[in-house]
């Protein structure tokens, strides 16, 4: 069984390399290279894969999982400009695609189990533009 | 491996009238989206590919592509225009949503190669609402 559960949070955000001029970054990243940077309001959405546990019903508690994404994402990044207060994106673009690679690295540790596994992870950049990412290589 | 979805909205309009049947049976078979007159819809178009993050870009694909490729083959001939009337495969052959599907995609899949070349991200499928009480997907 899937079970799924969405978070959102607001921050902003530049996509631009150093080693590129103006011009390049916009040819690259469009409007999104706007070295003053802009915001989203992203949502985003953790599929767990496991069976009910015969005794709860559940495949896993959605209080254990709002806090999960709670603490390790939504405090740290809610109202953040992501490339100057959340590492790694100092170093690493933030774009929709690391970012569901970050999401899945923050929370993964702790969702395993013996039962449950992380299925998949969601970020919506907008309403019109989502990358999802199960794992494995990038 | 990531996927990334896109979506797109155009408008346009139909009718449901299949060439072998009577009118009689027309109607039966299609009630109201056999009317004559035609009618319309707004249609609500995700184009959904997968491929690897460069690692420096970050970047699975660059998504301004896609937006001219979709523009190019899907949005310009199809939005506020008459699918029947104007779109040559409809000429020929229904435009159900299940249709306007498998034309939305071998058009994407013709395309394809040139707007991503090489090791560049694959289709990996469409999905069509047609209202937003159905929808239709194709998975590559």
């Amino acid at each position: 069984m899937l079970l799924t559960r969405r978070a959102e949070f607001s921050a902003s955000h530049v996509c631009r390399l150093a080693r590129l001029s103006d011009e390049e970054n916009r040819a690259l990243y469009g409007a999104a290279s706007n070295p003053h940077g802009h915001g989203h309001n992203y949502a985003i959405e953790v599929t767990i894969e496991g069976d009910p546990e015969p005794e709860t019903g559940m495949v896993f508690d959605l209080k254990r999982l709002k806090d999960v994404l709670q603490r390790e994402v939504v405090e740290p990044m809610d109202h953040r400009f992501l490339n100057r207060e959340v590492p790694p994106f100092d170093t690493l673009v933030p774009t929709a695609e690391n970012l569901a690679i970050e999401v899945w690295r923050r929370i993964e540790p702790h969702l395993a189990g013996p039962r449950v596994r992380l299925h998949g992870v969601r970020v919506y950049e907008t309403e019109d533009l989502y990358v999802d990412y199960f794992g494995g290589q990038r | 491996m990531i996927r990334l979805t896109r979506r797109y909205r155009f408008s346009a309009s139909h009718r449901l009238d299949a060439a072998g049947l009577s009118e009689a049976e027309n109607r039966a078979l299609y009630g109201k989206c056999n009317n004559p007159h035609g009618h319309g819809h707004d249609y609500a178009l995700d184009v959904s590919l997968r491929g690897h993050v460069d690692a420096e870009s970050g970047r699975v694909a660059d998504v301004a592509a896609l937006d001219a490729l979709v523009r190019e083959q899907v949005l310009e001939p199809f939005d506020h225009h008459d699918l029947n009337a104007e779109v040559p495969a409809f000429a020929v052959c229904v435009p159900t949503t299940e249709n306007l599907a498998l034309e939305i995609r071998s058009r994407l899949a013709s395309r394809w190669a040139k707007t991503f070349p090489g090791d560049g991200p694959v289709l990996d499928g469409i999905r069509l609402q047609e209202t937003k009480r159905n929808r239709f997907e194709l998975l590559d």
